[in-house]
């Protein structure tokens, strides 16, 4: 191509520094002529202040619904090249994990029919492959299965479910995060490529209460590891630890403990682990003299979401201890109980979350079939409007 | 032509291939980890084995190129092994201790700082921005790089009380969990959209427009007799959600869209529950390409929440040592009604009590 390249003062100024530059990035590629008009309208974007794209249209790849985000310029005269510009969502290997064969094989295929540009990831956790036209499509999809990679989710359908490096290579992993992403992505391919969803519906897959993929805060059905026995310990490595100094016990440890279950006297630390609640920070502070117990498992909770439609929400207990073990029949079955209650009653995008507030946790539970436990709730309800229902006398008679 | 059948629903590629010999034989039999220097881990396994994992800062936004650096270097240095972190990290996976000192330069001379481990800043989540998206209020990976040039030292060191995670969305949809971070940067529109009358009909579902509000403020109207929708505007907080299901009711606006900053939120359990980021600074103006009222902001709030927090204390668990009319005083951040909730439940967050420092 002999079209001259674009000036981008105004981003030049981001190729300076120490951080990482996205300019930079771009301009690796800045002998393409979509990289040219990608970096013109950004700069178009700085000196306006003002994005330049436009909603995505309906686009995909054929029998899908989900995977790709159709973007377009709303500028295509100016910038001919990313007129088209779609986003393709490929779903990731449980856990990141790559050899950089795969790396490269992916690479190939996105240079010859894309930008060249990616996301190594998306806030979605899928690999995002940034910037190509609808013609290309079906040939990127095409040779992506052709090396075992298939698109994630997008839009009404189930999301690509995301998880943390789990026992790969954390000693913190209460159940195989990877095992139990990979076997639940596998299981509902269907959801995942075809919304038939009122709203998104996101499952993560976090190890420990660390929840290093930040599940609490975003996934509609957050799979958070925990323990029910007592915290194993390794008392001379306790008493290493306060030898080097590195660790103050009492101030570091016992006293910053949320329930105050810990006591140390100079040489031994106790721990009373019926008021233990598991929440990582002793572990955290020594980690090889503390690990979570041996009985292990997951607390499962729901409905977290950002604000958009009705307000933020934070996940909140379902079922407080399950054992995962493969095939997880009991939270597949739990799991399709939700998608037919809130596939029938939900709103149009309306979260699964949001659709509790609706209609209440109580009602919910009942619907689902699943008892009430007090785990539930941070304390019971404060306002005397009560829905009693007919069965409350019905009981008693 | 390609022969082979049409492929659908194979579903991700099975992470164990990727996994390199010293994970296979480990795998669920670490036994502790330590955090040498910043940006390695050792991770030891109950066979003795040990795992070394070099972590390396990323922009997010990878040229193909710059994967198949990273690529050569995990042939060099770890038998064609990596993965990244969910805060766009690169790692390299290391069974030679003897090799990292080479990783590290090499990485550094390729522009790819290592560090983002322990009680660092760890690399910013973020989101498309100006870059691919059509809802951003403003940029992100131009705000988070002129971020993390001023915070850098915070990414190679490890010298603050506890971890320090940012986020950054550039727009009210949030994609990320900007809204559970220490320190919280959201882009804002502070302006009721304007309604493309002539166009609206053609381009949008009406019933599915008036239902997306949150607040009920839009309400079905006849312009030059054509079917329409009128906003009232008292009720409209300018989210933005009519124009993700509506492109002729336009929220981008170049004069008011800006940029608010919030602080303590977090998703961990350790210590303390969950929780949300709060507002700190309702809106800073849209300045790029460096965005220095934004940049000063965060490392302000960086370097007073390092200077009095204590070990282990995170920005929340600090701010709710100290309570927040200490942290507005410490920080001299004015506090505005736009602090004060008055969404759903604004009530709760209400100060429902006498006890107050004086």
């Amino acid at each position: 191509m002999s079209e001259k390249k674009r000036e981008t003062p105004l981003l030049d100024e981001l190729e300076k520094g120490p951080w990482p530059s996205f300019v930079k990035e771009l301009k690796k590629s800045a002998d393409t002529p979509v990289v040219q008009d990608l970096l013109g309208q950004l700069e178009r974007s700085y000196e306006e202040h003002l994005g330049h794209w436009k909603h995505g249209g309906i686009v995909g790849v054929m029998g899908y619904g989900g995977g790709v985000i159709g973007r377009y310029s709303d500028l295509p005269e100016e910038f001919p090249h990313i007129a088209h510009f779609h986003t393709m969502r490929v779903n990731q290997p449980a856990g990141w994990f790559y050899t950089s064969d795969a790396l490269r094989k992916i690479c190939d295929i996105w240079e010859a029919h894309g930008s060249g540009i990616t996301n190594m990831h998306g806030s979605t956790g899928d690999i995002i492959l940034l910037g190509t036209t609808t013609d290309q499509l079906e040939p990127i999809f095409g040779k992506l299965t052709e090396i075992g990679f298939d698109l994630g989710g997008s839009g009404s359908d189930m999301r690509t479910p995301s998880a943390c490096c789990g026992p790969a290579r954390c000693e913190w992993a209460c159940y195989d995060t990877l095992a139990a992403c990979y076997d639940f992505t596998q299981t509902y391919q269907d959801e995942l490529h075809r919304p038939a969803f009122p709203y998104k519906y996101k499952l993560k897959f976090a190890g420990c209460p660390n929840d290093c993929v930040a599940s609490v805060a975003r996934a509609d059905m957050s799979f958070i590891g925990t323990w029910k026995d007592d915290i194993q310990m390794d008392a001379e490595q306790v008493r290493q630890y306060a030898a080097s100094g590195t660790v103050d016990i009492q101030k570091d440890v016992c006293e910053r403990c949320p329930t105050r279950c810990m006591s140390w006297d100079g040489t031994n630390l106790t721990i009373d682990n019926s008021e233990c609640v598991k929440c990582m920070h002793c572990i955290n502070v020594m980690p090889k003299a503390l690990r979570p117990g041996k009985e292990r498992g997951c607390t499962v909770l729901i409905g977290a979401k950002a604000p958009i439609v009705g307000g933020a929400l934070l996940s909140s207990v379902f079922v407080p201890f399950i054992e995962m073990e493969p095939p997880y029949s009991d939270l597949k079955e739990l799991t399709e109980a939700i998608w037919d209650l809130w596939g029938e009653h939900g709103k149009n995008r309306e979260r699964v979350g949001e659709f509790i507030q609706r209609v209440g946790l109580g009602n919910f539970l009942e619907q689902i079939g699943l008892d009430p436990v007090p785990e539930m709730i941070a304390y019971p309800r404060t306002n005397p409007y009560i829905f009693f229902g007919e069965e409350l006398h019905e009981e008693q008679a | 032509m390609s022969a082979s059948p049409r492929k659908t629903d194979i579903g991700p590629p099975h992470y164990e291939q990727f996994l390199p010999p010293i994970i296979k034989k480990n795998y669920g039999k670490w036994l502790y980890h330590e955090n040498p220097r910043p940006g390695v881990l050792v991770h030891v396994a109950e066979s003795g084995d040990k795992l070394y994992s070099v972590r390396a800062g990323t922009p997010r936004l990878l040229n193909v190129k710059s994967i198949r650096l990273f690529a050569d270097l995990a042939d060099k240095y770890c038998g064609g092994h990596l993965r990244f972190t969910s805060r766009n990290n690169v790692e390299f996976l290391l069974t030679d201790e003897s090799k990292i000192d080479a990783l590290i330069q090499e990485l550094h001379d390729l522009g790819y700082p290592v560090g983002g481990t322990g009680n660092a800043i760890s690399a910013i989540v973020h989101t498309q921005g100006w870059v691919h998206c059509h809802s951003a209020a403003t940029d992100a990976s131009g705000v988070v790089k002129s971020l993390m040039d001023e915070l850098y030292p915070h990414f190679v060191n490890m010298n603050l009380p506890a971890k320090l995670r940012i986020a950054f969305a550039c727009c009210l949809n949030m994609c990320g969990a900007v809204h559970c971070s220490d320190i919280a940067i959201l882009g804002v529109h502070t302006r009721v959209p304007e309604i493309d009358h002539a166009n609206l009909p053609k381009m949008c579902e009406l019933p599915t427009l008036i239902a997306s509000c949150p607040t009920g403020a839009i309400r079905p109207a006849t312009v030059d007799g054509q079917q329409s929708i009128h906003i009232e505007e008292h009720l409209c907080m300018y989210c933005g959600n009519c124009f993700t299901v509506c492109p002729a009711v336009k929220i981008n606006n170049a004069k008011t869209d800006g940029l608010s900053i919030w602080v303590g939120g977090k998703v961990s359990n350790a210590r303390t529950e969950p929780k949300f980021s709060k507002l700190v600074i309702p809106f800073l103006p849209n300045n790029p390409p460096r965005w220095p009222e934004t940049v000063e902001a965060v490392k302000h709030l960086v370097e007073v929440y390092a200077a009095n927090a204590r070990k282990y204390e995170r920005m929340s668990e600090w701010v709710e040592r100290i309570g927040w009319p200490r942290f507005f005083k410490l920080t001299g951040l004015p506090f505005t009604k736009y602090h004060i909730d008055d969404f759903t439940h604004a009530g709760e967050t209400y100060k429902r009590s006498a006890q107050l420092k004086h």
